[in-house]
Formats: C-alpha cells, sequence, structure tokens
C-alpha cells in the first residue's frame, strides 16, 4: 500500500487541556472555587492544607483532592480535620490529570461544597502542564530549596496564580534571598502574587487566607 | 514518569487521526517536544513500543524535533534562550520575559500506509 503523509499539528494533552474545560464547567455550575497546589515534594503542601483547612472550615464548606504516588498517609491527616478527602493514588504516575480529577468530584457532594483545594503530587517538572480545570494554580516554594527554581522549572511559576514561599521561619539558616525573589516571579508572570509564609509558625498566613477569600466571594 | 501517560494520549491522537484517515498501518511519528516539557526520548520510545503492541501503530517510528527554551523579553521584544540563574534581557537588561519556545508537546505529522 502507498505510504502517504498527514498533517496533524496538534497538542498531544489537547484532550486533557477539553476534560479540564469541562471540569471547570462543572465546578462553576455549582459555584465552586478549586485550587491546585503544586510543589516539590516536602515543601508544605499538606501543612499548609491543614492550616487553611482549619482557618477557613467554619465559614466554607471545604473538600481535598490529593495526589500521592502511593500511600494515604497524608489523606488521613486531612480527613482528622473533617472534611471530605479524596486519595488519588498514581501508581507511579507523577501527576494528576483531568480525568482523575473528574472521578474524584464525581465522588464529592458539589451541591454542599464552596472550595476544593487539589493536592498535587510532588514534583515541580510536569504537573502545571496537566490542566485540572482549577480555577487558579498556587505553586509553593520552601526556602530550603533554594530560590533559583523559577530559573529551572519556569512553567511552574509561569501557570501561578500565587507562589507562597513557605518555610520563612528557617530563613536565617538558608541562602533563600527573599528580598529580591518577588522580583524573579514578577518578571516572569508579572500576575502572580508572592505570599512568604510559615505553616509551622503561622506567620503571613493571613494574607493567604485573604487572597483564597476574595476569589470565593 | 509523565511520559507514559503522555505517549498513551499521543497514541489515543494517532490512531484515531489514522482510522479517520482509513490507513491500516503507521510508519512513522513526526513530534515536536519542547525543552521545558522535560520529555525523555528513551522514554517515549520505551512506552510506545509497549503500548503500541497490538495496534497498527506497532512498530512505528518516533522522530523528535526538539524545540529549545526560548524567552521574548517584554520591554525590547528581544529573542534569547533561558540563561541559567538568570532572565535578564542581554540586550536592554530588562528583568520582564515571557516564555515563548519550548513548551511545544504535538505531532507534526505522521507516515501512514
Amino acid at each position: 500500500m502507498r505510504a502517504k503523509t498527514l498533517s496533524i499539528k496538534e497538542n498531544i494533552l489537547g484532550a486533557n487541556a477539553e476534560k479540564a474545560e469541562i471540569n471547570r464547567k462543572l465546578l462553576d455550575s455549582h459555584d465552586i472555587l478549586m485550587v491546585n497546589i503544586m510543589s516539590s515534594s516536602g515543601s508544605g503542601k499538606t501543612s499548609l492544607i491543614i492550616r487553611t483547612i482549619d482557618e477557613l472550615k467554619h465559614k466554607y464548606r471545604i473538600a481535598v483532592i490529593k495526589g500521592d504516588i502511593a500511600s494515604s498517609i497524608d489523606t488521613d491527616k486531612i480527613t482528622r480535620q473533617n472534611v471530605p478527602a479524596v486519595q488519588i493514588n498514581t501508581a507511579g504516575g507523577c501527576h494528576l490529570d483531568a480525568q482523575m480529577i473528574r472521578k474524584a468530584l464525581d465522588t464529592l457532594d458539589l451541591d454542599r461544597t464552596d472550595l476544593i483545594f487539589i493536592e498535587n503530587v510532588g514534583n515541580l517538572v510536569c504537573t502545571a502542564d496537566f490542566d485540572l480545570g482549577a480555577h487558579k494554580n498556587a505553586v509553593i516554594l520552601s526556602v530550603p530549596e533554594g530560590d533559583d527554581k523559577p530559573y529551572k522549572y519556569p512553567v511552574m511559576f509561569v501557570e501561578a496564580d500565587v507562589v507562597l514561599v513557605n518555610k520563612i521561619d528557617v530563613l536565617p539558616y538558608f541562602d533563600f534571598r527573599l528580598d529580591t525573589f518577588p522580583e524573579i516571579i514578577s518578571g516572569l508572570n508579572p500576575s502572580a502574587k508572592v505570599i512568604p509564609v510559615s505553616a509551622k509558625t503561622g506567620e503571613g498566613l493571613d494574607r493567604w487566607f485573604t487572597w483564597i477569600e476574595e476569589r470565593l466571594r | 514518569m509523565h511520559e507514559q501517560s503522555i505517549v498513551e494520549s499521543l497514541l489515543t491522537l494517532a490512531l484515531e487521526k489514522a482510522e479517520k484517515a482509513n490507513a491500516c498501518k503507521i510508519v512513522s511519528v513526526n513530534l515536536v517536544v519542547g525543552d521545558y516539557t522535560g520529555v525523555m526520548e528513551d522514554a517515549v520510545d520505551f512506552y510506545f513500543s509497549f503500548l503500541s503492541k497490538d495496534t497498527i501503530a506497532a512498530g512505528a517510528k518516533i522522530n523528535y524535533t526538539h524545540v529549545p527554551g526560548q524567552l521574548r523579553c517584554r520591554d525590547c521584544d528581544f529573542l534569547f534562550p533561558l540563561q541559567k540563574h538568570d532572565y535578564r534581557c542581554p540586550k536592554c537588561e530588562g528583568k520582564r520575559v515571557e516564555i515563548v519556545g519550548g513548551r511545544e508537546l504535538y505531532i507534526e505529522n505522521m507516515e501512514v500506509e
């Protein structure tokens, strides 16, 4: 049979992007804000989410979708906060995708939910390439990781609506230049807000809570 | 390894397009990959050979065109590659940049029979 060339020019992740859009519309129809939290492993996603639930659960109905390569250790911690938590084990996969989120959303009572946090798999490389249907992306970078990460993983920071610099309580012990860091982010992504916080001491968290609440109204 | 899910999507798209064109075999797939996607050729080849078994894409060769990361200065429009540990525009020293190359991940075309 004769060979021929088919012109395609289609993005490989196009199908994921379409499913993400369907997720977003579903959430909009229930008036839910979904925030996708991304960071490397160990930067404080779970601690930040637990702190945020503590602060906001009396005002808003919160649920958490949590991706992990294996285990449910973090989800168990979140369930102790008495909010619905859905665990997605990616079985080795390093990111969540829109289809996984759809399945998780189907297990939640969306009529009784105001705010959903997605805790993505700990990974700065590819999580930002997969639109999940969230309304906002929050990226956490912790002080011990260093302030050069936006140069190494620019895509993550380009996709961020807010960048939380976590663990500022240990700033004296690391070379993280918090004074110049916001300029690096704004150069790459002028609309992203930088909020320095410590999920441990609570410092700076008020600004993060305000950021969330402003988007819930 | 994000290559596995990327190859699953790649294969789904390739098979769908081949079926529409009434092809009975996919000979090669020409893939455009930006450097920022972090997609590794060896890993894509590995998952592709595994996942395409028992499909008309079995044995197809994947050819890669890499697109380097490129920044555009928001102040003077100058295009330049990402420097290590600096986004500063080499021409005007501006610090506000936009990523204009390196995020590509698409099938340019494919050879079918």
